[in-house]
């Protein structure tokens, strides 16, 4: 697969050409909503007058289609948004063009991110780039799969719960969640805000490290940014103590999930690694948290929704309410609704503590439970998924069967601690399992460096 | 286990603005009491002193100059956004 050094020192304009045409003959996957084809060229020739230089200069790549970004509507695959034209581009978009880089598409998701199949799409779903019969995984499919098929060396995504790690893992490729607050989410349509993180799919750690890199810091615009923390780097990581997050290798989880994630401990160990088994108690409660925490959050974010200032708007209603209420229930998918139907009955009155107040406690016991791990290991390692990729349409009729492909990638969302989902082979049908790194917030240098070194072996 | 009437999912749409279908009603009461029924478990864990966490980012008080940035967002970029619109104001239906 092609990287992002195959792409500098080159003619812009052929190799948006080049992207956009795979794009198109790829086009049965339904990985991208849009492409920006009239400004991707225009912005190709700049790079190749001399106009705009930079890191990334005449590098395509493709952005999930909740990031604000001009030459296509913004739609979150929604009908909510089939026609938003964004007013302004995100931070993270727009730090990639200020070193050169050129988004060519916009790529399908779960309406609003919501799902981890992007089987919710309102436009239909992404087929995997290994298996067409079986999901891409989510929410950022999309991103996933036009990286994995080699449209493009590197894509944006949104992880709120695993929403780039699964469908990484699912595909093949590489997925950062980074440390909550290194990239600014202005202009990214928001999910949770206590959990929503920007990060990246690559073909390469190295690529993914280096895209975070440009993306990372603080932003007057998202007052969430940590202070810059993040510096690539290059040393060679030496006998770390690393935990292997044993209620993620139960009988629970497919066989071979389980074979290649100890197979990459082995390779840790040869390494010179020290690789020991530990226990995350709180993990199997997790997901509940999660689904008590996201929707009381989304429930909040989505009220913007109304159909008066943006977005769809309903026809032939009389009063207000019903112009809120029809709005809402034809612009949202039905995991939308159930999802801030959730979060509404989570956050009424005489629900609150039993709910959301008891999941904000446990997350303090969860969090509380990773920093006394991080005080003995550096790295966590667990499988990223339980199964690789399921068939399309597997899961759509149970809610919680599609949640629990989540189980292993929400406790780093609800700690803000930074996670990698990195390639570890496939199963005996081809279909790709990745490992998950997780680390100490703030962290990310050393989980990257540490997923570069084992990358050859 | 928690049970969820019908009556119940329609409260829950108002409280969400959400004029349901009635195709829809009864899908979504299953599952909402099936995923209240999951999420149910956190009843077991003992959390008596231990405080809620809200966020995580670790900062505190995040202050900025109390100065006027329109973003380099124009207002009628923004109306134009608006499904309808009239004389540089947003329409909407009668409200009383």
């Amino acid at each position: 697969m092609s990287t992002i050094s195959d792409f500098l020192n080159k003619n812009a304009r052929q190799s948006v050409q080049d992207a956009i045409a795979k794009a198109k003959d790829n086009d049965s996957y339904h990985a991208l909503l849009s492409l920006t084809e009239e400004r991707a060229l225009e912005r190709a020739d700049a790079v190749d007058r001399g106009e705009i230089t930079g890191k990334l200069a005449g590098v395509p790549f493709v952005v999930k289609d909740n990031f604000l970004a001009y030459g296509a509507p913004t739609t979150a695959a929604s009908t909510m948004l089939e026609t938003f034209n964004a007013p302004l581009q995100a931070t993270a978009v727009e730090r990639l063009e200020a070193e050169g880089a050129i988004c060519i598409g916009k790529a399908n998701l779960d309406a609003f991110a919501h799902g981890g199949s992007t089987e919710n799409s309102a436009f239909g779903p992404t087929k995997n780039a290994v298996d067409p019969t079986r999901v891409a995984g989510g929410s950022s499919g999309g991103s996933a799969v036009v990286t994995a098929l080699d449209i493009v060396p590197f894509a944006l995504g949104s992880d709120t719960g695993g929403s780039i790690r699964q469908p990484a893992s699912f595909n093949g490729v590489v997925g950062v969640k980074p440390t909550y607050g290194t990239v600014s989410r202005y202009g990214v349509v928001a999910m949770a805000s206590s959990t929503d993180t920007i990060g990246t799919f690559a073909t390469t750690v190295t690529d993914a490290e280096l895209v975070m890199s440009i993306m990372a810091g603080q932003d007057p615009k998202d007052m969430t940014t940590l202070p810059d923390f993040f510096t690539a780097t290059t040393d060679a990581l030496v006998g770390l103590k690393i935990g292997l997050v044993k209620e993620c290798m139960t009988d629970d989880v497919d066989v071979e999930v389980r074979a290649r994630t100890n197979e990459y401990v082995e390779k840790l160990k040869s390494a010179g690694h020290k690789v020991e088994e530990v226990s995350l108690s709180m993990l199997p409660h997790s997901l509940a948290m999660y689904y008590v925490i996201v929707p009381a959050e989304l429930s909040s974010n989505l009220a913007r929704y109304d159909g008066i200032r943006y977005g769809h708007r309903a026809q032939g209603v009389q009063t207000l309410a019903e112009l809120y209420g029809k709005s809402r229930d034809e612009g949202f998918v039905t995991e939308n609704k159930r999802r801030i139907m959730i979060g509404s009955y989570v956050l009424s009155s005489g629900f609150f503590d039993a709910y959301y107040l008891q999941a904000q406690k446990a997350r303090t016991l969860l969090i509380n439970e990773f920093n006394t791990l991080f005080s003995h290991y550096d790295v966590l390692i667990s499988p990223v998924a339980p199964t690789p990729a399921f068939l399309l349409g597997e899961n759509t009729s149970d809610p919680i069967k599609m949640y629990l492909a989540d189980m292993m990638t929400v406790p780093a969302s609800l700690a803000g601690i930074p996670a990698l989902s990195v390639p570890a082979g496939t199963n005996g049908a081809g279909l790709p399992i990745g490992v998950q790194l997780m680390g100490a917030r703030r962290s990310d240098a050393t989980l990257f460096a540490l997923a570069r070194s084992m990358e050859a072996k | 286990m928690t049970q969820i009437t019908r009556d119940d999912v329609l409260h829950l749409a108002q409280l969400s603005s959400l004029a349901l279908g009635d195709d829809e009603i009864d899908g979504l009461r299953t599952d909402i009491e099936n995923i209240l029924g999951y999420v149910e478990q956190l009843s077991q864990l003992d959390t008596s002193g231990v405080e809620p966490t809200y966020q995580v980012t670790d900062l505190e008080n995040v202050w900025r100059t109390d100065t006027i940035d329109d973003y380099g967002i124009n207002r009628d970029d923004l109306i134009a956004l608006a499904p309808e619109s009239k004389d540089g104001q947003i329409k909407v239906p009668k409200v009383l």
